[in-house]
């Protein structure tokens, strides 16, 4: 031991120590990038639309883009969980849809009282069903979940009879109408979706886990993890988090479509996501990002029509920012110390 | 015992079809290969030969473009100097790489993997009439059974490596290498692949055939050259060759002086009780066949063998990172019943992969969680919420403790140099303060001086009564770090050299145990 010690062992410390500072620094600008990720972005479009409008940085307007973006940004929050698995959960639109049809549907009933937690068992439920297709028989979750979705709209068609179940006194119209101290409902119960999120994910056990299991499957294992228990986790709560979406639109429209509400959610849920950095591949992202994520396509949506921007110009905006969302999401990998 | 003491005089006087001259290459931390020769005639099977690590697959990646050599070594073919950048080049200089793993693309029929890259075309359709006639001619030459059609997914591995010879043939190649083609092959079909061998050097081939099974190259050479720790040791002529001389040549004899125990002082260590006890366990004869063997506390145990020999396999079995068919495994002194790696690390176990990249380190998190992850459960209070004091003491406590030279613990683990990689990982497992450590190649791909912290680390386990399994594929490391050592091959634990089995622990003895020749 003493013998490979004397091989200009001072020279081979200053050496590795330099390349060690080398990295830090390195890794430093990537967890700020990280972190700050599109939040820049964010700043910029909204003074850009400000400039443009000069009525976009209106109190009255900054809380309807984000009232507009609160279901969205329940949906990709509990996206976020699956996609840092490496997983995908296409099924959320149509989840949200079956959960807001059940609501309204027990809502008009005698035990309209479970009208809440039966939306959100629905949801729950959906979730678990996808979650032990892939954690048990091993399903791609992309396959998987496209199938959810398909079955899953035809089972909330079912259950409104094929039409929109509609009830004027809707019990809990409030969560989707009302505010407190200025603020809708809609956005505190967003925002204490992501708080418990980012809580989950940052400061319990279970957090680390899913990154683990997101970033390296087969080591979270040898490590002793419960990969299956994991990946119930995620799956169940994208499930319960597109049930919470599901009552707040109902809530919102007192009604619920089986065969149109939700349609094309998934996309923007999963846009939202990407949009804040989360990696495809798993084991990278946050939900900070996510929340970031859907604010940007809330905002391109609300400043574009304060601009009289053409539906279909927007469409072809908004596509043209995810594409480019996930272009900076290759380079982010690439740039990251993946091997 | 030199290099030049083996090399026979060559007296050929026809000049090499290959020729390789001083060929060196170095990677960050090491230098894999150190001015290496070696030459290849037509009508001729040379065989190379190396431990583990040795340096052959290395020489091979030269050979075939997959490196780039240091600068000034040559490459000759057929007397001229040739410079090979990439595989493309190799080929069309000849030279055709049969690896272990075959490289075909079993969703293709085999016409189309034998042209792949290089289909005829007719009018800008591709031409399968010509493909599937000259690829017919081929598999004939070669006595397959299967036709161009067949789609390669339904062949056995046999088959799959004619595919792969028929193809290194039709593109006309002068040098074909083999890197251990009969590794998957039943006692028949190596065979019938040695007798297809034959008949490709008459041909006039030049055939590289790269082994660890000494009667296979015993059987098959017309030269044998042997490489050890990157180096070129020496040639044994067709008459020369024996196994005796060719396992002094593998092995050497020089012991690096910093494996610092010495067996006779070793043997006084305390030896505690029997810590795990394994009975029979088995995957079922797939890879490992019922193994029994007790480990004490306070001893280092090695666990010696080939590549593939099971090793790798038992230990995974014991953790219970893959199903067991039968056996039992105690620890200390009770039956546990180990169906998963988190039974395993509950019963006290933990299991060091080999392959810290893909198995063992999470590559995206920092030191610090790479370090907690196994534990963080047990730290956790009630409701699973992280204790974010307790982590940061474990992590800095593990990096002054292992010298892990990083500038704090929130550092990315993908950006840390192997060696301290390596001690991260080692550092989660002892965290979770086990009873029983495997310790598989624990210092593969690591720089000298982590090593010694390894070596320094597992020494300071055993003191304290842990019992430490190291599996390792380099003969000094595992003789010098283990009190005593099982060897294993094909399978089977052949055999136990050094402790109170009577063997003493020569390079020798073990290679003798892990190749079945005796010398």
């Amino acid at each position: 031991m003493c013998s490979m010690k004397t091989m200009g062992a001072d020279t081979r410390v200053a050496q590795e120590t330099a390349a060690a500072a080398a990295a830090t620094r390195k890794q430093n600008i990537n967890t700020i990038i990280q972190i700050a990720g599109m939040l820049p972005v964010l700043i910029l479009i909204c003074i850009g639309f400000e400039f443009a409008t000069g009525k976009f940085l209106t109190g009255r307007n900054i809380s309807i883009v984000m009232q507009q973006a609160s279901i969205n940004i329940v949906l990709a929050t509990g996206l976020t969980f699956v996609i840092l698995t490496g997983g995908i959960d296409l099924a959320v639109g149509s989840v949200l849809a079956v959960s807001a049809v059940t609501a309204v549907s027990m809502s008009l009933g005698s035990a309209s009282a479970l009208a809440i937690p039966a939306g959100l068992l629905v949801g729950l439920v959906m979730g678990a069903l996808n979650g032990s297709l892939i954690a048990f028989f091993r399903l791609p979750a992309f396959i998987v979940t496209l199938g959810a979705m398909t079955a899953v709209r035809g089972l909330s068609r079912l259950a409104a009879n094929d039409t929109t179940v509609f009830n004027a006194a809707l019990p809990f119209a409030g969560i989707g109408n009302a505010q407190i101290f200025g603020v809708p409902w809609m956005v505190v119960i967003a925002l204490a979706v992501v708080a418990v999120s980012w809580f989950v994910l940052r400061r319990t056990v279970l957090g680390v886990w899913i990154y683990g299991v997101g970033g390296n499957p087969d080591a979270a294992r040898l490590s002793g993890i419960k990969v299956w228990a994991v990946l119930m986790f995620v799956y169940c709560t994208s499930g319960l988090l597109a049930g919470l979406a599901g009552i707040m639109s109902a809530a919102r429209t007192l009604s619920a479509n089986g065969a149109q509400l939700g349609m094309g959610y998934e996309l923007d849920a999963i846009a939202a996501v990407i949009l804040g950095g989360t990696s495809f591949v798993g084991g990278i992202g946050s939900i900070f990002g996510t929340l970031v994520g859907a604010l940007i396509i809330a905002v391109l949506s609300n400043g574009l029509i304060l601009m009289n921007v053409s539906e279909v110009w927007q469409l072809i905006i908004k596509g043209l920012v995810i594409v480019g969302a996930v272009a900076l999401d290759r380079y982010r990998n690439k740039g990251s110390a993946r091997t | 015992m030199t290099a030049t003491a083996f090399s026979a005089p060559t007296q050929d006087t026809r000049p090499p079809t290959l020729e390789m001259r001083g060929i060196s290459k170095t990677f960050p931390g090491t230098k894999a290969l150190s001015n290496v020769q070696l030459k290849a005639w037509g009508g001729e099977i040379q065989s190379l030969m190396g431990e583990n690590g040795a340096g052959k697959s290395t020489l091979m990646k030269v050979l075939s473009g997959a490196y780039q050599a240091d600068a000034g070594g040559q490459i000759l073919i057929d007397g001229k100097v040739v410079d090979i950048t990439n595989p493309h080049v190799a080929r069309e200089h000849g030279i055709s790489i049969i690896y272990q793993e075959l490289s075909l693309l079993p969703n293709l029929s085999v016409a189309e993997n034998i042209y792949f890259g290089r289909e005829p075309s007719k009018g800008g359709m591709i031409d399968r009439r010509t493909m599937r006639e000259s690829c017919r001619g081929v598999l004939q030459r070669l006595g397959a059974t299967f036709g161009p059609e067949t789609i390669v997914a339904q062949l056995s591995i046999a088959e799959r490596q004619l595919v792969e010879i028929a193809r290194a043939l039709h593109s006309e190649s002068k040098i074909l290498v083999m890197d251990e083609p009969t590794t998957t092959l039943s006692s028949r079909e190596t065979d019938r692949l040695f007798a297809l061998m034959r008949q490709l050097r008459d041909e006039g081939l030049a055939i590289i055939y790269i082994s660890h099974r000494m009667a296979e190259v015993y059987e098959l050479s017309d030269r044998v050259s042997v490489l050890r720790d990157g180096t070129y040791v020496g040639t044994l002529e067709k008459d020369d060759i024996s196994a005796e001389k060719l396992v002094k040549m593998m092995v050497g004899r020089d012991l690096s002086s910093f494996y610092k125990h010495d067996h006779q002082a070793k043997a006084g260590r305390a030896r505690g009780q029997p810590m795990l006890a394994v009975e029979g366990v088995t995957d079922g004869g797939k890879r490992v066949h019922p193994a029994s063997f007790t480990l004490y506390a306070g001893e280092v145990l090695g666990l010696a063998g080939l590549v593939g020999s099971g090793r790798t396999e038992l230990a995974r079995l014991i953790y219970g990172a893959d199903p067991k068919a039968g056996g039992t495994v105690r620890i200390d002194g009770k039956e546990v019943n180990i169906r998963s790696p988190k039974d395993g690390l509950d019963a006290g176990i933990t299991y060091l992969t080999e392959d810290r990249k893909h198995q063992g380190l999470f590559l995206d998190m920092s030191v610090k969680d790479n370090v907690n992850f196994s534990v963080i459960g047990r730290d956790a209070s009630g409701g699973g919420v992280l204790n974010l004091r307790k982590a940061a003491e474990r992590a800095k406590s593990s990096i002054a403790d292992l010298k892990i030279r990083v500038a704090s613990a929130a550092v990315g683990v993908g950006t840390l140099s192997g060696g301290n990689q390596q001690k991260v990982l080692l550092s989660r497992w002892l965290e979770a303060k086990p009873k029983v450590m495997i310790l598989d190649e624990p210092t593969r791909g690591v720089d000298i001086g982590a090593k010694a912290e390894i070596y320094r680390i597992i020494d300071q386990l055993a003191q304290n009564g842990v019992a430490v399994l190291v599996i390792s594929s380099e003969l000094p490391e595992i003789m010098g770090i283990c009190d005593r050592i099982l060897v294993m091959r094909e399978g089977h634990i052949e055999g136990e050299v050094g402790g109170s089995s009577g063997t003493p622990v020569t390079q020798e003895a073990i290679m003798a145990l892990a190749t079945g020749v005796q010398l």
